[in-house]
């Protein structure tokens, strides 16, 4: 990873998320997908002192511009709504390639993308990749609503097939992404599901693909204070190659995680037979 | 410019018994165990890393969420997580060791016989420049465990360690704000053993989520820190330094700049440690210690030792 001053180059709209492209004459280490980028927000004086964590969505180097470096921000709290008004030209100071990113198969073999909301944005990259490597691949994207949905058309060019499901049926089948997985998976025989979202999709996405036996790789949203591995903040509870669960970093474990290891249903909780689990007589 | 005023101050300092070369250092909790901190800047070039504090067994820390943002800092219920002393030592100190950064070992336990075991156990250990005893984290499951807010209790831990450490390995005790007379805590645990103190741990705290209403860490409490804490921290130096100007005080608190750091050195810290500031920049404890040596050239000092405690004394002087 680099530590590095980026300048915003451009910020459009697209839908309710905004479209940023820095640019900066660091040089960044390979970028792939599932990458993430930490941000500081709010200036060098900032109150707000922890950096925020986006996947990258795409990164492209230049000769005569230097490395560009495009994000997917929602505008939710005090972090983003700073990040996503700054004007062209506002430098940031940026931390990536972090993370590690989706594993790629050797082979070609059928791939499904699943993607929540501004969690397509790392997903268009990764489906060039996988097309390239001759794999099939198709595409499930949800959102909550039409205007939450990210890279549609981009996709649709890449993709064998596209499935769009929005919870008020605004675009697509209204319903959740886990209501159309089950059949496209069996229409191209997916062996590898790859998927950026929230937790309960994710969790969703694993089920699925635990009961046909595709591997499912999950980049997972988790609060982070550093993004660097310091902090110990980002825990999920993951089950290791010697099957014992330990409280794992997202940030520097993943944020890429095979979906059959990771304990879905008890993150936010530490599983009483986890490495280190507090005692019943207290921590 | 002149000459004299170009050269770099000497940064040079001291713990008591232990010699630092440079006067920066990291918080434990906030740097881990140094390696990742390593590809932002050379981790030999600051004074030491303290190291996360490290218990006997492995433990699994509090669950998620652990962090809230707070305006200018953080509010944490991590609860300890680490791998035990075992590993640590095979992976992390013996890393450290080998990397030839100064490594202070933060050391926490559930009551005071593990904090003396904790201490023999790194008896010999190769890499151990002294031992931060953490008798004031807030992160535990009770609240009457914190060993620093009250007198007997944080005594019986430091002689306990005392007892089994090395002697000739330096003490350092981190004490908590959230005490009535923090003097008073300092002058038991220098009585009982400790040859300098670490000062301050997080000030206990609590955030409710606005949509749920209910606490927004796991651990319902955590400790506060960060640039807001600093005033309470520069307070607590400085009365323990009026109090004891002969026991040496490593300062922290919500250190972000070099000039944050000159505020601990005149209230009376002879060096200070970088915590949550490097969450938000992870090279902050090299800046700031360059900084330090800015803000040091400017006002015409040679050496950092000339400034320690210097807020005691009347301008006139």
């Amino acid at each position: 990873m680099t530590q590095f001053r980026a300048r915003l180059a451009a910020n459009k709209a697209v839908g309710e998320y905004r479209h940023l492209v820095f640019i900066t004459s660091a040089e960044l280490p390979p970028v792939r997908p599932g990458h993430f980028a930490a941000v500081a927000v709010g200036g060098p004086d900032s109150a707000m002192l922890l950096r925020r964590a986006f996947s990258i969505h795409r990164v492209q180097t230049k000769a005569t511009v230097g490395t560009t470096i495009e994000l997917v921000v929602a505008p939710k709290g005090p972090g983003t709504k700073w990040l996503t008004s700054q004007p062209e030209g506002a430098v940031v100071d940026m931390i990536a390639p972090l993370g590690k990113p989706f594993t790629l198969p050797k082979a070609p073999v059928a791939c499904v993308i699943v993607a929540g909301g501004y969690g397509a944005a790392p997903m268009i990259g990764l489906a060039e990749q996988l097309r390239s490597r001759g794999c099939r691949v198709d595409v499930v994207l949800g959102a909550s609503t039409e205007g939450r949905l990210y890279g549609v058309l981009d996709l649709k060019r890449i993709a064998d097939s596209i499935s769009i499901t929005t919870d008020d049926g605004s675009l697509g089948t209204q319903g959740y992404v886990s209501d159309v997985l089950p059949d496209v998976m069996r229409r191209a025989d997916t062996g590898v599901v790859y998927a950026c979202g929230p937790m309960g999709m994710l969790q969703a996405v694993s089920t699925i693909a635990a009961q046909t036996g595709a591997i499912a790789q999950c980049a997972v949203e988790e609060s982070m204070a550093c993004g660097v591995g310091v902090c110990m903040t980002c825990v999920l509870p993951v089950v290791g190659d010697d099957g014992l669960t330990r409280m794992v970093r997202s940030c520097t474990d993943g944020p890429v995680f095979r979906g059959d290891r990771v304990r879905w249903s008890e993150v936010g909780t530490v599983p009483s037979d986890c490495v280190g689990a507090p005692k019943p007589e207290g921590h | 410019m002149t000459a004299t005023s170009a050269l770099q101050p000497d940064l040079s300092t001291s713990l008591g018994r232990l010699a630092l070369d440079a006067p920066v250092l990291t918080a434990s909790g906030c740097a881990a165990a140094g390696r990742e901190l390593d590809g932002y800047f050379d981790i030999t070039k600051i004074g030491a890393i303290v190291t996360k504090s490290i218990m006997l067994e492995a433990r699994s820390g509090r669950a998620t969420p652990r962090m809230a943002e707070t305006p200018s800092g953080m509010i944490n219920s991590i609860g300890l997580q680490g791998p035990g002393i075992e590993s640590f030592i095979e992976h992390d100190l013996s890393w450290l060791r080998k990397r030839g950064a100064k490594a202070i070992v933060s050391i926490a336990g559930n009551n005071v016989l593990e904090f003396g075991r904790l201490a023999r156990r790194l008896r010999g250990v190769e890499g151990v420049a002294a031992i931060e005893i953490n008798i004031s984290c807030p992160n535990v499951a009770n609240r009457g465990l914190v060993f620093a807010c009250n007198l007997g209790s944080a005594q019986e831990v430091v002689a306990e360690v005392r007892r089994h450490a090395a002697p000739e390995v330096p003490l350092l005790a981190k004490l908590s704000p959230d005490v009535t007379d923090i003097v008073e805590i300092a002058r038991g645990v220098v009585d009982a053993g400790a040859d300098g103190l670490s000062m301050i741990n997080t000030l206990l705290g609590m955030v409710i989520d606005p949509v749920t209403l209910r606490p927004k860490l796991g651990g319902r409490t955590g400790g506060l820190s960060g640039p807001a804490i600093r005033p309470v921290a520069v307070r607590a130096v400085y009365q323990v330094h009026a109090a004891m100007p002969q026991v040496p005080i490593l300062g922290m608190g919500g250190i972000r700049s070099g000039r944050d750091a000159l505020e601990f050195l005149a209230a009376g810290a002879s060096a200070v440690s970088v915590g949550t500031a490097i969450f938000n920049d992870p090279s902050a404890p090299m800046r700031i210690q360059n900084e330090l040596a800015d803000e040091l050239r400017s006002r015409g000092f040679e050496r950092l030792r000339d400034v320690i405690g210097i807020a005691h004394r009347s301008i006139e002087e």
